[in-house]
């Protein structure tokens, strides 16, 4: 308990000295300017996953990592079995409710630090989970989640579900556990699950294909597939893993394409020889090509909508090195974004602007090497998040306080997972050549149950 | 052989044909007489000849024809070479500094050659890739692949190459020409290439 007090009171003195509740790279050792707290256990809330029935395992190891995955709770694990008993008399239950059911030993995970505990039962043909209130002594909420048998391709969707609707029930947030990533391995796109898991190919063809971004929809994604020196951008359908080509783009290099909010327009590059510019096109009628920006002697490439769609962030060489951008969604009002220290401050590039508005994610080059940074919207104020091995191409989370990036920090290039409020950072994927990921929005279940690989 | 039996006959013929023919006394059954035989010899000696002139014509013609053939082989081979040896010029690649895509003094040479090329082969159109190292981003290696070939393009242009004559194209670091994360390994990778789309067939020198 004093623990978690010293670490609120350490959040407090920060955040009343001024420093915003900041992250840093956990793998860093101390060296130079301090940009963030440090990540300290114990002052999220305590959860701790009941025992479950045998053939529950694999739901309640799975739910157990989500939630872990989601760096909101400090994860309890029980100690094995039953020798352990709580000190001390029980509690009793608070405010009249219902007494703890059979086999729960509240003071016990109270005594571990426990704020909210998960049972999980069969019932039929669904299963469900309680969430247990540990403090209140009482079940906070059941929910019964229809699960397909294990080996199922819709079981791991299912279980994400649940996960999230178990997060809802403790700390009432949306979830990223249903979530998947895409990204480019030797040309081609896959995906893969948020916890690492189920990692398919989505593209077929043998071209070369850069870019993924997804509708905000998650029902399909935008990539960029070289033809004979040219860029020509594809839509790709989750539901019928059929593709179709953008037709106004090919006849030059087109790539990055980054659909709007409404779904209704894409916002591009495309290269020519008077060099890289924005532009967009109305992707339902496949039509209604405009120029956003007339770089002449400069490019300007990698659009990125704002979650409102009414702006974009962008790289521009204007000012020399590429630099971070920002224009209203039709191309007017056209300034600076990421500030930065003219002759000093290393190229920036490929921006993502977070769900929720207030931060826009890019990557700079420091000291020869390229690290992640942040811009905050409204202050205009850049910190960097990162600062082990090579990082790049962050991609938001729809949380919002998620980062999957690039990183050479375990000797190879591959996607890592940052939680900008407790710096803490996991390898997604295992495997080397991993790049240009694009975290999907909050998939629709229809989105996310049985996606087809792609056909050529 | 064919030729002498029919001789034979012929003579055959022609005496029977005279005996047919006449009314007096039968003449005597021709005997060989010495005159006949050295006729007969004579003739055969002149046929003989004759085929062997014609042989020798014929062997004289095919002699020209394989000559002739010989001849047009070498020019063909000749101007394959120098095809070959023209589309080597044509494909000499040129680098670039990082991160820029100005043309480096000791390149413009090496366009100069181009232009010349280009010049010389009114048919001839081209492609410049633009190609990066991996140290920058992904996705602005494309746009500065783009810069470094439209870059060589203008330079050709400046020189009297019609625009319309020369494409470009971008693969960023997609097409690295080098492996390995080493400083000669990039400044090889950073690098505008060079390819024939048309009219490549049959090139002249400048």
């Amino acid at each position: 308990m004093s623990g978690r007090l010293r670490g609120g009171v350490a959040v407090a003195v920060l955040v009343a000295s001024g420093a915003a509740a900041a992250a840093q790279d956990t793998m860093a050792v101390d060296r130079g300017v301090r940009i963030g707290i440090v990540y300290r256990p114990g002052v999220r809330p305590g959860f701790v996953a009941l025992r479950a029935p045998v053939e529950l395992d694999s739901v309640r190891t799975m739910i157990a990592r989500d939630l872990d995955f989601t760096d909101r709770f400090e994860m309890i694990t029980l100690p094995g079995g039953d020798s352990v008993r709580a000190t001390g008399a029980a509690t009793p239950a608070r405010r009249g409710s219902a007494p703890a059911p059979a086999g729960l030993n509240y003071p016990l995970y109270r005594a571990l630090g426990a704020d909210f505990a998960l049972g999980l039962r069969r019932a039929g043909d669904t299963i469900v989970a309680v969430v247990h209130d540990v403090a209140a002594g009482a079940v906070r909420r059941a929910i019964a989640a229809p699960i397909p048998p294990l080996g199922h391709p819709d079981f791991r969707p299912s279980v994400h579900r649940l996960s999230d609707q178990v997060l809802q029930a403790t700390l009432g947030v949306p979830g990223i556990a249903a979530t998947r990533v895409l990204f480019v391995r030797d040309g081609r796109v896959y995906l893969i699950d948020q916890d690492g898991a189920d990692g398919r190919l989505v593209s077929a063809s043998d071209r070369q294909a850069m870019s993924p971004a997804w509708s905000a929809d998650g029902r399909q994604f935008a990539y960029m597939e070289f033809w004979d020196g040219r860029g020509q951008l594809f839509l790709h359908d989750m539901a019928s893993g059929r593709r179709r080509p953008l037709a106004v783009t090919g006849r030059s290099l087109d790539f990055t394409p980054a659909f709007s909010p409404d779904g209704r327009t894409m916002a591009f590059s495309r290269a020519t020889d008077e060099g890289t510019d924005i532009y967009t096109l109305n992707v339902r009628d496949d039509c209604c090509l405009q120029r956003l920006t007339v770089g002449r002697f400069s490019d300007n490439l990698s659009p990125a909508y704002s979650p409102d769609g009414r702006r974009l962030a962008f790289v521009s060489t204007r000012s020399g090195l590429p630099q971070i951008y920002v224009m209203g969604a039709d191309g007017t009002d056209q300034e600076l974004f990421a500030p930065f220290d003219y002759g000093v401050t290393g190229s920036s590039n490929a921006p993502d602007w977070s769900p929720d508005g207030r931060t826009v994610a890019f990557h700079r080059d420091v000291g020869g090497t390229l690290q992640v940074f942040v811009v905050d919207v409204r202050t205009r104020t850049v910190r960097q998040l990162t600062s082990v091995g090579r990082n790049e191409d962050a991609t938001w989370a729809p949380d919002s306080r998620h980062l999957a990036f690039v990183s050479d920090r375990a000797g190879y290039r591959q996607l890592w997972i940052i939680d900008i409020e407790t710096g803490r950072i996991r390898p997604l994927l295992q495997q080397s050549g991993a790049r240009l990921p694009a975290w999907s929005p909050r998939l629709p279940e229809s989105a996310i149950f049985n996606p087809r690989p792609g056909d050529r | 052989m064919k030729r002498l039996r029919l001789f034979t006959l012929t003579v055959l013929a022609v005496a029977a044909v005279a005996a047919a023919c006449g009314g007096n006394p039968p003449p005597a059954t021709p005997q060989p007489n010495a005159d006949s035989i050295a006729m007969e010899r004579a003739r055969q000696d002149s046929i003989a000849r004759e085929m062997a002139r014609q042989d020798s014509i014929r062997r004289a013609m095919e002699e020209v024809e394989r000559a002739r053939r010989q001849r047009e082989a070498d020019s063909l081979a000749s101007l394959a070479r120098i095809t070959e040896e023209v589309r080597a010029m044509l494909a000499q690649m040129i680098n670039f500094d990082f991160d820029r895509s100005n043309i480096r003094t000791g390149d413009a040479a090496i366009l100069d050659g181009k232009v010349g090329i280009l010049r010389a082969n009114p048919g001839l159109r081209v492609r410049i890739s633009g190609h990066c190292d991996e140290r920058g981003s992904d996705e602005y290696n494309l746009a500065l692949g783009n810069r470094r070939a439209a870059s060589a393009k203008q330079y050709l242009v400046n020189q009297g190459i019609a625009a319309d004559r020369i494409e470009i194209a971008s693969y960023g670091e997609e097409r690295p020409m080098a492996m390995g994360a080493t400083e000669e390994a990039w400044a090889q990778n950073r690098r505008a290439e060079f390819e024939v789309v048309a009219g490549g067939d049959m090139l002249v020198r400048p």
